[in-house]
């Protein structure tokens, strides 16, 4: 598992070195995407102006919601963001450049153009849910603040699987399908939300058969205090870390079937 | 053992053609079919073949990039599809059509990324990266980002990126495409050198006869995705039943002479082109025009390569249907 690792950190530090040779540009673009998440925010602060609480939850307990999953969603974004464009590598047969490297092609596509931009977005997420740490009204016990941080890693080994998986997809039909981001940047921004908002049909959905409940909804009940509107048993609360690896385990063969796979283009 | 070795090797592509408004069918496109070689370490191979025959899916294959239909493949002893990364630190690939380098680094700063990433130990670095920089003249360019090379140049550094690990296998597929004459003459010249000084394989595969030429001892032909033929170029010519041409220039016009063992093919003045079998020897049929007629000069002239390889083209299209 080093071999990959080190790959990956190799060709991140080159990226961002790379990266610097354009100053302006990068500031603009960090920029960007930190107004961009902000004004994500700004909608949670609009409905609050017009309501006390969502779902029956109030706004330090909405922001700590967004901030777990905007704080997962950006890490994973960081991390492995780019193997979205897996099917644009294909189309001009930069992955066949990538498969004859002694590297890991997964390795070599998450890194592909990593640049420190994407920093913006947690840039914007973290102090959200500092804020929402500092506000809410909740007995800080030890299982409490140990679950915070294992609930933002599994949330994002959950993203980045669900990102993997899509790209796998697009690997092995050989092309670029920008529907399949919906379900990565849909699901990142439905997440930010408290789930009972959406119904009990679309919860059990969000459980059982895509189970973003897992990246911070579940885990979250159990912080601040409430019951499960599904009744389910409080392990749920505390199997995130269990989802994550499952679907990790997932990615990494659905990846590896699709570089088998992988049909190359003409040339 | 054989360095490469492909026995009964298919590869077959399933297409899917949308024959109504959601109704598609699915066709089986084979693009290479029992395929069969070897090649022994040292040796210096033309892979040549019309577009879509198939020579860059052999490559692909032999890479570890596409994975076999059915058949076995043996790369120095491994299997590529199977083990992909372990291979790729043992050969080098040239994509005439695309870069392996990094578009927006300096030469040198990708080829110090190559260097962490095949793990080269620093001492052989140096040693290689100074020898290629001087035999293709890379010095003035180890500064200037990719996107920023003419194609000459970026094909040279593509070159060097592909050999500073020391590969036992060198893949270059189109290296010469585009390429005006003196960087295809710096490359071929280069990749010769290699093959010389450090015995590296090299597998090409090329549209240009000339590469072959000047680079290569031995041919395979690759067409419809099948072997057509393999062996040297004399073998080829031969084998392509094409003639050899005396040019023969006589004092004065005649009418079309006569020598057992040719025919005149064409007249034109004092000037008559009598071909004969490229199997067969020239000396007697030029001492025979020599004797008997009276003659100012004559020339031999072999049967053009690309002449050769249409014939077995077209032959082996005629073979299938």
């Amino acid at each position: 598992m080093a071999g990959p690792v080190r790959e990956y950190l190799l060709l991140v530090g080159m990226w961002t070195r790379a990266s610097f040779q354009y100053p302006a540009s990068l500031a603009i673009l960090t920029l960007s995407q930190f107004v961009l998440a902000v004004l994500d925010l700004a909608a949670i602060a609009i409905v609050f102006t017009h309501t006390r609480s969502l779902a029956g939850f109030s706004l330090p307990e909405v922001m700590f919601l967004y901030g777990t999953s905007a704080t997962a969603f950006a890490l994973a974004d960081l991390l492995v963001g780019n193997v979205e464009r897996v099917g644009r590598h294909v189309r001009l047969g930069t992955f066949d450049v990538m498969l004859v490297r002694p590297a890991s092609a997964l390795a070599q596509v998450a890194a592909e153009d990593f640049s420190p931009r994407r920093l913006g977005k947690l840039c914007s997420a973290v102090p959200v849910l500092v804020i929402a740490v500092v506000l809410l009204p909740v007995d800080w016990t030890a299982t409490r603040v140990l679950l915070l941080p294992v609930m933002v890693g599994a949330g994002a080994a959950i993203f980045a699987a669900v990102w993997v998986l899509c790209s796998a997809f697009q690997l092995a039909v050989g092309e670029q399908i920008e529907l399949l981001n919906t379900f990565i940047y849909g699901g990142g921004f439905l997440v930010q939300y408290p789930l009972s908002l959406y119904g009990r049909d679309a919860l059990r959905l969000l459980t059982w058969v895509f189970p973003l409940a897992f990246v911070n909804w579940q885990p979250a009940l159990y912080v601040l205090g409430r019951p499960d509107p599904l009744g389910l048993p409080t392990a749920f609360r505390f199997a995130s870390p269990v989802v994550a690896t499952l679907l990790v385990a997932l990615a990494a063969f659905a990846w590896r079937a699709g570089v088998r796979h992988y049909r190359s283009t003409g040339s | 053992m054989s360095l490469i070795e492909m026995s009964g090797v298919d590869r077959v592509f399933h297409v899917r053609r949308r024959t109504g408004l959601l109704r598609r069918q699915r066709h089986s496109v084979p693009a290479v079919n029992n395929l069969s070689f070897t090649v022994d370490a040292g040796e210096m191979v033309g892979y040549l073949g019309p577009n879509g025959a198939g020579k860059s899916t052999t490559v692909k294959m032999l890479t570890g990039i596409l994975v076999p239909s059915a058949g076995r493949v043996r790369v120095d002893g491994l299997d590529p599809a199977r083990q992909r990364r372990e291979l790729a630190g043992r050969v080098g690939v040239v994509f005439g059509q695309r870069t392996t380098l990094w578009w927006d680094l300096p030469l040198r700063d990708s080829f110090d990324l190559l260097r962490r990433l095949y793990r080269i130990d620093p001492a052989t670095f140096r040693v290689n990266l100074d020898r290629f920089t001087e035999l293709l003249d890379l010095g003035p360019l180890l500064a200037t980002p990719v996107r920023q090379l003419s194609l000459g140049q970026r094909m040279r550094g593509d070159l060097t990126a592909a050999l500073l690990h020391d590969p036992r296998i060198l893949y270059l597929d189109e290296p010469t495409i585009g390429l005006d004459v003196t960087s295809k003459a710096a490359v071929r010249s280069f990749l010769t050198q290699m093959n010389r000084d450090r015995g590296t394989t090299i597998l090409l595969t090329t549209h240009d006869l000339d590469d072959i030429e000047r680079v290569c001892r031995r041919v395979m032909v690759i067409d419809h995705g099948r072997l057509a033929f393999d062996g040297d170029l004399p073998a080829l010519r031969a084998r392509a039943a094409a003639e050899r041409t005396l040019v023969v220039d006589l004092l004065t016009p005649t009418a079309p002479i006569e020598v057992p063992g040719t025919r005149v093919v064409r007249v034109d003045g004092p000037r008559q082109w009598l071909a004969f079998p490229a199997d067969a020897s020239a000396v007697p049929l030029v001492a025979a025009v020599m004797e008997r007629f009276p003659v100012a000069d004559i020339a031999l002239r072999e049967p053009d390569i690309e002449d050769v390889v249409a014939q077995l083209y077209a032959g082996s299209a005629s073979a299938l249907s």
